[in-house]
């Protein structure tokens, strides 16, 4: 007699994700997967002003881990996949559940971070792909790619004023994609507490400033030749 | 043809009346409970609730509303509280005394029997609601919070910070769409009810109209349940919701039901004035203000001074002077009416002198702005957008409105007409609050009827008729829907030059003028002269755009009004034809040396139920007589 | 006072609509704004124009009939407010405003500035109530509530239903309406019992109905005239998740015997 119908067993996980609320839990999961990574990658980045023997120790550590460092990679794909994936459905039914727009409309609360969520998403994402052809494989760089010598690849990569400008630009929109999204996160997962929140809102910002300085700062150091 | 008013009251001590008419009752055995329809029209507190409780039941329930969702019901305005006689303050109160107060408080014009089982079943409401999830005041401690509440020297008022309808009605409202999922009742948005179907002397449906197609549809039943509020509205500007109309009761008194004491009206003593004649209605400021707030107006006639500015010397605290154990709590009428008083004798502030001062200064000096903020925040908040002016600085200005119609369709105790199968719940009937009703028992009475009354009373009605039996082409059925369709049609084609609201305010104007806080002979024979050429006005000279076929709101209210027009001139004569003073019902010529409503027992101690006889004739006043055994009759005293 | 107004004049639900514009000469600074629509109505009725269909009732804030866009915000600039409620003393001489409907796919005009929010309706009806049958309740006093819990549960509980929240969202969510509902009746020991059944249920159910997800903007908690937290929308996805969990459907082997 009821009008909803709550399935169980194996049907349940999907049942789960068709919701709308499904897919932002998905994508919060996913993006505080994601949240770790870029912070712990920054700080092992951040070697690079530590000198090439420091970075390239690091670089080698990591490449030393063998199967669990494909492991790792698996599960960042997986992440970046499904962040994407369920970003595209939400983004479908966005346009679907208000399919006549309106003549004038306001923005009252919503900042500038949340309101590019879906232009700073799809150029990270492009900036991911061209940041692994770049320092990862190799190809972008071409034949100044020398495999294992991390430091040598970075001061290379980014002498060259093009591809710098695309890192900064890039890490400014992740960092702004990150300010609207770590906060984001939390409350998607169902965290929020009026004691907590602001705090929580606070560490968000912080986390953006810290992801974009940080990110920003490598090619811009190598531009203004601080780290040759 | 006389009405039948035999009242059914229970033999016995009162305070067994309904326990002993609950076992009299004749039951539906539960399988064939499904097999009877019940329509059910008006979604608020009566009728959402009893369309929510006979659902559970298992009958069949098509309800209607005409708004858009049944949250929209008006009884979501009431700001309040319920009453009930749960004594949890431990401060004297008992279901007789709620009995005492109501009866008293009604002016003895209430039926003794019927006010009884509402104090009784109040508790019942509290202990539904809280189950429900109303999300109830509470003490520290986790119990629920009381406060005393206009007319009441016990604090039994339960209440939901200024909310208390909306969170009863929202209470009523999901248990009805609880029913609606279940499928027991089907629900029918922004549909009128236009008129009622009589078939052998009994209620056998309705004629509704969709209010988004224009289409007219017959549903019938075996019972039909009128829980469709009062009708304020006839005054034009009142706290009335603007949709709140009169149409189903006054479509069913022209078929057959007895209309019960129309004159009762009540004035709010509380309302923010009137500023423009554009007005299109007055807000209510809820009575709990009177707690904390003291009324007053200048000593001097025309004083124009800014209120801070006048001395304490020179203020006159008019209700705690005159009613000094009651002060500013007394009942509305009497409230009402002293505001009334004081700004015809010239004591009045604000534009056009109507209004009188509701001071919060020696509150917020006593207990803080915190507390006054915490009790009254949100009424403080609604005056200041509406008025623009700030009353933590200044004191509000406030003047009575109509609130609350006491009168309406004549119901014995098991809540039927006299039309069998036509039931009446809540504001819609002529109630239990005699001529003039006490603070936080609009919610009770609404929800008692429709919670614990009516699926008694329904239940002993259906088991004694067999279900079905006519449909949608029976004669009468098409009768009906014809002359709806008529009606509509005459609406469309007069294409006059005046406006519904312009002649609806005409009528509004006449009604205050001469039916309103006080009224007297003279001014009542102009009114029962003057309406009928305003209604004859009407249906030569309004300007009805658009056609039927539409969603048409013009069309909409035309028909409201057109039965506002008639209803009153009834309540003109109903106040004409009572000659003594009771409750909200003032006449100038019956008051005590000292302006105090005069009572006439010898003559009026009845209800008047008047019966329609045809279009422009003099309907026939009927009359039920009223016992008082346990209360006894006494001039009311709040001094 | 001189006020332009641009108003979405849409016939019925299949027909297109347009923006037209109306010149109202003379309105009153004491005026509400659905009182300045009253008389451009009045002046439309004598010239044997089409009134413009708006939703109304109470005209106290509280039904939550009315609502619609004013210059592309829900109730219109005054935070905290029903159109009902807004006066026009926050205009000015000359001032131009733009009207508009509700615009969410669950929320189809009917006409001009009418919504069909019927949406809402169904997804209370599918799990936004507690199971309780009249006269079967034991003493309201049986059942301590504590204060602050009350108070929460009263916060969510004020919602009118008016819709502002979906015109509001950039993605027409009912997260903040859903939400609010889901923790009025999360928040009480009454509501306990069936607190996984309800998130589960509500929101498949919101979902169903066509609205969209929640990105938390904020912008519903800062049009909402009733001033509900998306702090409720957390607790929904908390709600949601626990029960995508944990929750079973009643047994089938039911209960008679």
């Amino acid at each position: 007699m009821s009008s909803v119908a709550v399935p169980g067993g194996l049907q349940r996980p999907a049942t789960f994700y068709q919701s709308v609320v499904g897919k932002k839990v998905v994508m919060a999961a996913t993006g505080f997967v994601l949240c770790g990574f870029i912070m712990g990658h920054m700080i092992g980045n951040l070697q690079l002003f530590q000198g090439a023997e420091k970075l390239n120790h690091y670089a080698e550590l990591l490449q030393s881990l063998g199967g669990a460092l494909w492991l790792i990679r698996g599960v960042l794909l997986g992440c970046v996949l499904l962040h994407i994936f369920s970003a595209y459905q939400l983004w479908r039914i966005k346009a679907e559940a208000r399919p006549e727009a309106y003549v004038r409309k306001a923005t009252i609360a919503t900042s500038y971070a949340a309101r590019t969520m879906i232009w700073s998403g799809p150029i990270v994402g492009a900036f991911l792909v061209y940041h692994i052809l770049h320092f990862t494989t190799g190809q972008a760089l071409g034949s100044a790619f020398i495999k294992g010598d991390v430091y040598h690849n970075v001061i290379a990569g980014f002498s060259n004023p093009a591809a710098a400008l695309f890192y900064i630009v890039a890490n400014v929109l992740l960092a702004m994609h990150l300010y609207h999204g770590v906060w984001s996160m939390f409350q998607s997962l169902g965290v929020n507490h009026p004691r907590y929140t602001p705090i929580l809102k606070t560490v968000a910002k912080i986390y953006g400033w810290a992801i974009g300085i940080g990110n920003v700062a490598m090619p811009l150091a190598v531009l203004t030749q601080v780290v040759k | 043809m006389a009405l039948n008013l035999d009242s059914k009251i229970p033999s016995g001590p009162i305070e067994q009346k309904w326990d002993k008419a609950k076992f009299d009752m004749k039951l539906v055995n539960p399988s064939n409970k499904r097999k009877y329809n019940v329509i059910v029209v008006g979604s608020g507190l009566a009728g959402g609730a009893a369309a929510a409780s006979m659902g559970e039941l298992g009958y069949n329930v098509k309800c209607f509303c005409f708004q858009d969702s049944p949250r929209r019901a008006h009884s979501i305005a009431a700001q309040g509280g319920v009453n009930a006689a749960k004594s949890y303050p431990n401060d004297g109160d008992s279901i007789y005394r709620l009995f005492y107060d109501t009866i008293k408080g009604g002016d003895f014009r209430a039926r003794e029997a019927d006010v009884w089982r509402l104090a009784q079943v109040s508790n019942n409401i509290i202990d539904q609601c809280v189950a429900q999830g109303v999300p109830f005041a509470r003490e520290y401690g986790g119990v629920l919070a009381n406060r005393s509440f206009g007319g009441a020297q016990v604090s039994r008022t339960f209440y939901a910070r200024g909310q208390t309808g909306q969170q009863l009605l929202l209470g009523a409202y999901q248990a009805l769409e609880r029913q609606i999922d279940a499928g027991t009742v089907k629900m029918f948005y922004r549909s009128e009810m236009l008129d009622l179907i009589v078939i052998d002397g009994r209620a056998r449906g309705i004629i509704t109209r969709d209010l988004v197609t224009g289409a007219v549809d017959v549903h019938v039943a075996d019972a039909v349940v009128l829980g469709t509020g009062g009708y304020g509205n006839a005054f034009f500007l009142s706290t009335n919701a603007k949709g709140c109309n009169t149409t189903a009761i006054w479509r069913a008194y022209k078929k057959g039901a007895g209309f019960g004491n129309p004159c009762f009206t009540q004035i709010h003593p509380t309302c923010i004035p009137q500023s423009g004649d554009y007005q299109s209605k007055l807000t209510l400021m809820s009575e709990s203000l009177r707690n904390d707030g003291r009324i007053w107006v200048p000593k001097k006639k025309n004083d124009t001074r800014p209120a801070n500015t006048i001395p304490e010397d020179e203020r006159d605290y008019y209700l705690e002077r005159r009613y000094p154990a009651f002060g500013n709590l007394c009942p509305r009428d009497i409230a009402s009416r002293a505001a009334k008083i004081c700004c015809d004798e010239g004591y009045g502030v604000g534009p056009g002198g109507k209004g009188v001062y509701l001071d919060f200064a020696e509150s917020i000096g006593r207990l803080g702005r915190k507390t006054i903020e915490e009790r009254y925040g949100n009424l403080f908040e609604i005056y200041e957008r509406i008025t623009g002016d700030d009353p933590y600085a200044e004191p509000m200005r406030i003047y009575p409105a109509v609130h609350y119609t006491m009168g309406g369709l004549w119901v014995d105790y098991n809540l039927q007409s006299t039309i069998p199968g036509l039931f009446v719940l809540g504001e819609a009937n002529f109630s239990d609050h005699g001529a003039n009703r006490l603070g936080a028992s609009a919610l009770m009475q609404g929800l008692a009827d429709g919670y614990f009354v009516i699926p008694y009373t329904m239940g002993n009605y259906l088991a004694q008729v067999k279900p079905g039996g006519v449909d949608a082409n029976h004669p009468e059925c098409r009768a009906a829907k014809d002359a709806v369709d008529a009606r509509t049609k005459k609406f469309l084609s007069i294409q006059g030059k005046k406006t519904v609201d312009e002649i609806h305010r005409e009528l509004g104007k006449v009604m205050w003028e001469d039916c309103g806080m006080a009224r007297n002979a003279a001014g009542l024979d102009r009114a029962i002269k003057r309406i009928p050429e305003i209604r004859e006005e009407f249906w030569n000279n309004v300007k009805i755009p658009g056609s039927g076929a539409e969603l048409n709101q013009s069309l909409e209210r035309a028909g409201r009004v057109a039965d506002f027009l008639e209803l009153g001139e009834l309540m003109c004569r109903d106040a004409r034809t009572r000659e003594e003073s009771c409750g909200g019902h003032f006449r100038e010529e019956y008051q005590t040396p000292e302006g105090e409503a005069l009572r006439d027992d010898e003559k009026f101690c009845h209800a008047a139920v008047w019966e329609y006889q045809g279009d422009n004739k003099e309907p026939v006043r009927n009359i039920e007589p009223l016992a008082f055994e346990h209360v006894h009759l006494a001039q009311r005293n709040y001094k | 006072m001189k006020i332009i107004l641009n108003i979405w004049r849409q016939k019925n639900a299949t027909s297109a609509g347009k923006m037209v514009r109306y010149e109202m000469p003379n309105v009153s600074e004491h005026m509400s704004f659905l009182e300045m629509i009253d008389v451009l109505n009045e002046e439309l009725t004598k010239k044997g124009e089409d009134p413009v269909a708006f939703e109304h009732d109470c005209r106290e804030g509280i039904c939550g009939c009315c609502g619609f866009m004013i210059d592309g915000i829900p109730h219109g600039p005054q935070r905290g407010t029903t159109v009902c409620q807004l006066h026009m003393r926050h205009y000015k001489d000359g001032d131009e405003v733009w009207l508009e409907p509700f615009r969410a796919k669950a929320f189809p005009v009917i006409k001009d500035l009418m919504v069909d929010r019927s949406a809402f309706d169904r997804i209370i009806s599918s799990g936004g109530y507690i199971s309780i049958n009249t006269g079967s309740a034991p003493d309201g006093n049986n059942l301590p509530v504590i204060k602050k819990c009350s108070d929460q549960a009263m916060d969510s509980a004020s919602c009118i239903g008016c819709g502002a929240c979906v015109a509001s969202c950039p993605n027409a969510s009912a997260s903040l309406f859903v939400s609010a509902k889901i923790t009025h009746l999360g928040q009480l020991p009454q509501g306990q019992a069936e607190r996984d059944r309800r998130a589960m249920r509500m929101v498949l159910k919101m979902t169903e109905e066509g609205f969209g997800y929640c990105t938390n903007t904020g912008e519903c908690e800062a049009v909402c005239p009733k001033g509900i937290k998306i702090e409720n929308i957390a607790r929904m996805h908390r709600d949601y998740i626990k029960a995508s969990v944990l929750y079973r459907e009643e047994s089938k082997a039911g209960g008679a015997g």
